[in-house]
């Protein structure tokens, strides 16, 4: 983690350039709108939730930002140029898959994947790729398991693990897709964290994707919220309310907020949106 | 076992000195490339591209063309097909279940039409590396160096595809490119083969090697290291056995190759009860 980053990024000024910026973005699969008329931008360190339900859009819009998906209108622009794939820039940590056993890799392998994964020639490691590894792995608290085979590890470890793999390049920009799915409590505060430290510390802007906003509500900058074609965009206080997400769902939604927890009622179709609230709820 | 004396033995291994070098190449080729077969679960996509092979190697017999050519030919298309139509793991199955008995029957036909010599056809069903020939066995050495080495150049975006491939892709890895031309090293991995173990054997240098080394180590270089050093020591092994009796050399490949695998699911089994045991220690 080199402090080259921060300096510029972190200082109070007004952010010059956002690290990324959709304009007039649209984007819909036969026939229907997932959402057109999408104008974002993110600063440096800032914390973006995208919310909203299956189908909603969310996973292609990050997509489109990885440079994997084309818009029907509008730029996606990341650190001033148009998305590209393999975007050194952009740091990614997926949803905590099930690695089956045998699977030739242990933790500090995949964090090596990201340091050097997509170099051709021979495949040696250098003395440099080794520290950075280590760096790393120190970074997100992670070397008493580094050399563990990843099927043998919980999904908290792991994703600590993807954690490190996503900051291997020094992104200015992380993608998060579904990074606490399937974790208990503790290590989704404990990988969240580590999302939230980073941002701060080196003025990454991060973009979440999850169906529960709650285990990062108190990191939350803004919230993008996709429903039914459209969108609404502000701080979580602006865009979790009944007014704002009624008139987003075309119906009467209710938001409540119960000992520090979010929870919407009565989104229609949304049955998987806000599902770990609602489950509380009930 | 062995019938013949020790003197003898050494002049027959003076006259095989050319096998041992293909099967040693063949044994490391194996093993290496087995790595990824495993990885990319791939072992039954290995079978049906072998009976392709057989069917172009059946047909070059007929023809009277060059066999190694012919082999290579069925392979390369099969693994095409297979890479092309079979992206999703469903659709490869499928496919390849379609185009293994197709393979193996028109090969079939081949050798029922060829008159010659029965040994060359029941040779490339279990293998005949005695008697591939000079240039052949030459042709053969190129084709696995050619193949180890594009293995060696695409090593590691193709284990970042093969093992962790969302991540591969967002960080630019080209996934579809390098599953094709894996395809495509895998075809002429399975067709030099087939020249020496035979193509319902191929799976012994391909599949079992890589299978072994999995059971005792999860390290990115322990496993393809020990993948190739037990194909080397079962290809080689099958060829110094078989050469002083009378039995074909396939069975004593496919017997060493399958003891390396027993003896290392036992070590693997004792080295996953280490392991929890170090893992408790090192968080106590």
């Amino acid at each position: 983690m080199t402090p080259s980053q921060t300096s510029p990024e972190t200082s109070p000024a007004p952010p010059l350039s956002p690290v990324l910026s959709v304009r007039g973005g649209a984007l819909g699969f036969g026939g229907r709108t997932l959402w057109r008329d999408l104008d974002l931008e993110i600063a440096p360190g800032e914390f973006l939730a995208v919310l909203g339900a299956n189908g909603s859009g969310k996973t292609s819009l990050l997509r489109a930002m990885l440079g994997q998906q084309r818009l029907d209108a509008g730029d996606v622009l990341v650190d001033g140029h148009p998305a590209r794939r393999g975007d050194r820039a952009i740091g990614y940590i997926p949803q905590q898959k099930i690695v089956p056993p045998g699977t030739p890799l242990r933790g500090r392998d995949l964090v090596m994947l990201g340091v050097n994964g997509h170099r051709w020639g021979p495949p040696f490691s250098t003395r440099a790729d080794r520290e950075r590894v280590d760096a790393l792995l120190t970074a997100v608290g992670a070397q008493s398991y580094a050399d563990q085979p990843l099927g043998t590890l919980s999904g908290g470890e792991q994703q600590r693990l993807r954690v490190a793999q996503s900051l291997a390049a020094d992104p200015s920009l992380l993608l998060c897709d579904e990074p606490l799915m399937s974790l208990d409590l503790q290590h989704q505060r404990g990988v969240s964290e580590l999302i939230d430290r980073r941002r701060r510390d080196h003025g990454t802007a991060v973009v979440f994707v999850t169906h529960d906003v709650n285990p990062v509500l108190d990191m939350v900058d803004r919230i993008l919220y996709l429903a039914h074609g459209r969108f609404t965009v502000g701080t979580p206080d602006e865009v979790l309310r009944d007014d704002v997400l009624s008139g987003l769902y075309g119906t009467s939604v209710e938001v409540i907020r119960t000992r520090g927890r979010v929870i919407v009622v009565g989104a229609p179709d949304e049955h998987h949106h806000l599902h770990g609230a609602e489950e509380a709820a009930s | 076992m062995i019938t013949v004396d020790w003197p003898t033995y050494v002049q027959l291994l003076g006259l095989v000195q050319n096998s041992i070098i293909a099967a040693a190449v063949l044994g490391v080729l194996g093993g290496l490339i087995g790595v990824f077969v495993m990885q990319r679960d791939m072992a039954f996509a290995v079978h049906g591209i072998s009976e392709l092979s057989f069917a172009g190697a059946a047909a070059a017999l007929l023809l009277g063309v060059n066999v190694v050519a012919g082999s290579l030919v069925g392979s390369l298309i099969a693994a095409a097909l297979i890479g092309v139509l079979g992206a999703r793991a469903r659709d490869r199955n499928s496919i390849i279940g379609v185009l293994m008995p197709f393979g193996l029957g028109l090969g079939i036909l081949f050798l029922a039409l060829y008159p010659g010599r029965s040994g060359n056809k029941f040779g490339l069903l279990t293998g005949q590396i005695i008697s591939v020939d000079i240039p052949q066995l030459g042709l053969l050495i190129t084709i696995s160096t050619l193949v180890l080495a594009v293995l060696l150049v695409i090593w590691r975006p193709l284990t970042f595809d093969s093992l962790d491939p969302e991540v591969a892709h967002a960080r630019g890895v080209p996934g579809r490119a390098l599953s094709l031309v894996f395809m495509v090293l895998l075809g002429l991995a399975v067709a030099v083969s087939v020249q020496v173990i035979g193509a319902l054997l191929v799976l012994a240098l391909l599949v079992t090697p890589a299978a072994a080394a999995l059971r005792v180590s999860a390290s990115p270089v322990l496993v393809p290291v020990l993948s190739m050093v037990f194909g080397l020591v079962s290809a080689v092994g099958g060829i110094l056995l078989a050469i002083g009796g009378s039995l074909p050399i396939s069975p004593f490949i496919t017997t060493i190759s399958f003891a390396i695998y027993l003896v290392c699911r036992v070590l693997g089994g004792r080295r996953g009860a280490l392991a929890r045991r170090s893992r408790v220690a090192s968080t106590a």
